[in-house]
């Protein structure tokens, strides 16, 4: 029902703009979203006022002679508009609504999570708008200040083109929060990611024997950077013997993995991370 | 005259009780009831077993063992949540290995359905003569008997909080990280297998699967098959699970090229607990199959009710050839080691170099 009402609304209207005569209507040619403005009328007499917006059509009766003015409301979405007075002729003018000033910002960085010393893996993106969601096409100087994990802050500064800005860089060195503040004239918006560890670098175990077990213990697990691998993070200890081959996949505690084997004669002991191996003791037991 | 009426009657009630035992299977039960020979003995103990009644099957228990007949029925009925415990007895089978005067060994294949389908058991039964009927030797239960203690439990865990925001580009997790560090196409007589690695890069608990599409040579999808339960889902960060994919009727000589996708989710988990695997060994069973044995301790404080075990086999070159996996029916008691047996195809066996052997674990909440 309201379809059909609408198409008729549209097709009245699209037939009243054909027979629209230019002139008795005077628009400014660009007026910002979401600020009311007057249109200027001449002639005499009552007439109907329709304005076409995108997604948006109100009708009114006016008084011609009189400014007419179109409330902030009827104009918070950018692009194209027509108004129309029809008395016994019908008159147009043309006129764009802009975006008014960047309001908001949408900023995706990604990922939220980004092994360090990795180049190019963090994607900055930003889109601008104002406060009624229109895209902001006008370029705008955007400020990027960003916190490392170990402390120095520094500033990026580029400018939007149609409505968009973004940028590439690469993880640092060291592990932590790394935070990045997308900023144009007072809007802000932050976002934080977290630098991780990469894969274990070093790796190595010390073994000390304890009657028929052997006690092993990793050294700090760290990455090539020197930074530690979480806590959690699994270590597989292998030991082959004359018993057979057993094998522990443990989780990192403090920096550290730790397990324990019963030996059956010599044995040879693995350690190993995800896909980094570490050393390899052989250890005398109890046959 | 009245006495014949009364007799006939009677007669009669005699038969039709008679004919209903018969046809209710009574012969039979009374024949897997005696045990005038080993396998008499073994048919009527593993009868029993399928049908829970544990004080006759006890009863065809030799005493020389000394097994307690809470035990027995702990060991055949399953505890603490285990697998056995959602299994029955489907059918059996029995073969002779040795008899002697007094003496005899018997080989049984036990069927069980489970929660996780059709499990396999192969034991060699001892049995002993006493007077007429033979008594079955049944090992006596390994339950651990792990001294009182407190063991301090501090392993991490982690939660994933918060909710999503719908806003674009604000309050999003990644998903984790994970990647296929192997992948190795087979052609087995009943399909292909797709076997391989994967590896939780990550520093977040991944929940994953991987899923496998065959592409036929023009391009367009042939098959499309996911690991299903021959992969651990969960892994811890710089975990690596093997993964199987079967594809049942189809042959390389269709296949074009394999796409492989793995597919992780953020997801809460725990690093607790740890399960060893110990005395790992490739040897032969009963049957002459190859099989990689083994035993798993549960290294924390809590019960694990229900274990899989996955092995990844490697060739001489480091390539994955095979990836075998298996439920272990007992629960995993802290401390407390439970065997575990992989079977190696015999073509397979021969070019198995090394293996990776890693467990899936399921606890009961508990209360």
């Amino acid at each position: 029902m309201w379809r059909t009402v609408t198409c008729f609304a549209l097709l009245l209207v699209s037939a009243l703009w054909a027979f629209a005569q230019e002139g008795a209507l005077h628009a400014p040619k660009t007026v910002t979203a979401g600020n009311s403005f007057p249109i200027l009328t001449a002639g005499q007499g009552s007439a109907t006022f329709y304005l076409l917006g995108v997604g948006h059509v109100t009708k009114r009766t006016i008084q011609l002679g009189q400014e007419v003015i179109v409330p902030a409301s009827d104009i918070t979405i950018s692009g194209t508009y027509q108004a129309i007075a029809c008395s016994s002729s019908c008159s147009s003018a043309t006129f764009q609504v802009l975006p008014a000033a960047p309001a908001r910002l949408s900023f995706l960085l990604h990922p939220s999570r980004v092994p360090v010393s990795n180049g190019d893996a963090i994607n900055a993106t930003t889109l601008v708008f104002d406060r009624y969601r229109n895209t902001v096409l006008s370029p705008a100087k955007a400020e990027f200040h960003i916190t490392l994990p170990d402390g120095p802050t520094m500033t990026r500064i580029a400018q939007t083109t149609r409505g968009i800005i973004w940028f590439q860089m690469g993880s640092t060195s060291k592990q932590g929060r790394l935070q990045i503040v997308a900023s144009i004239a007072e809007v802000s918006e932050p976002r934080v990611i977290q630098q991780v560890a990469s894969d274990a670098c070093h790796l190595r175990m010390n073994a000390a024997s304890a009657g028929r077990y052997v006690k092993l213990e990793t050294d700090p697990i760290r990455d090539c950077a020197g930074n530690p691998l979480p806590d959690g993070t699994i270590v597989s200890f292998t030991k082959i013997d004359n018993a057979g081959r057993s094998t522990v996949d443990t989780p990192i505690k403090k920096d550290k993995a730790s397990a324990q084997f019963e030996v059956s004669g010599n044995a040879r002991i693995s350690v190993a991370c995800g896909v980094a191996l570490g050393n390899e003791l052989s250890v005398g037991g109890r046959p | 005259m009245k006495y014949s009426l009364a007799l006939i009657l009677i007669i009669a009630t005699v038969i039709l009780v008679a004919a209903g035992w018969v046809q209710a299977g009574g012969m039979k039960i009374r024949a897997e009831r005696s045990a005038a020979t080993p396998e008499e003995a073994v048919r009527t103990l593993l009868t029993d077993i399928q049908a829970h009644n544990w004080d006759h099957a006890y009863a065809m228990l030799a005493p020389s063992n000394d097994t307690q007949q809470a035990d027995f029925v702990r060991e055949v009925a399953g505890s603490d949540g285990s697998l056995r415990t959602y299994s029955s007895l489907h059918s059996f089978e029995i073969w002779p290995v040795h008899v002697e005067s007094g003496h005899a060994t018997m080989r049984v294949r036990m069927n069980w359905s489970s929660a996780v389908g059709s499990l396999d058991d192969v034991r060699d039964l001892a049995l002993t003569q006493d007077g007429n009927s033979w008594k079955v030797v049944w090992p006596k239960p390994n339950i651990a008997n792990v001294p009182l203690q407190v063991l301090p439990v501090n392993y991490l865990r982690w939660d994933v909080i918060g909710r999503r925001s719908d806003d674009w580009g604000s309050g999003t997790v990644d998903a984790p990280q994970v990647r296929i560090i192997s992948m190795n196409a087979v052609e087995r007589p009943d399909g292909i297998l797709i076997l391989g690695e994967v590896e939780n890069e990550d520093t977040v608990p991944a929940y994953l699967s991987v899923s496998a599409t065959l592409l036929k040579p023009d391009g367009s999808s042939l098959a499309q098959q996911d690991s299903f339960d021959a992969i651990a889902h969960s892994l811890l960060p710089k975990q690596v699970s093997p993964y199987r994919i079967d594809f049942p009727g189809y042959r390389l000589r269709d296949v074009k090229s394999i796409r492989m996708d793995a597919r992780a989710l953020l997801v809460p988990a725990s690093a607790d607990p740890v399960v060893a695997v110990e005395n790992q060994n490739i040897a032969k069973d009963a049957l002459g199959r190859s099989i990689l044995t083994g035993s798993i301790v549960n290294q924390s404080g809590q019960v694990v009710n229900i274990a899989q075990v996955l092995g990844a086999f490697y060739d001489n070159n480091g390539k994955v050839v095979w990836v075998a996996d298996g439920y272990v029916d007992q629960a995993l008691m802290p401390q407390a080691p439970v065997p575990f047996a992989l079977d190696i195809p015999p073509d397979v066996a021969s070019r198995v170099h090394s293996y990776h052997v890693v467990v899936n674990h399921y606890s009961a909440p508990s209360a």
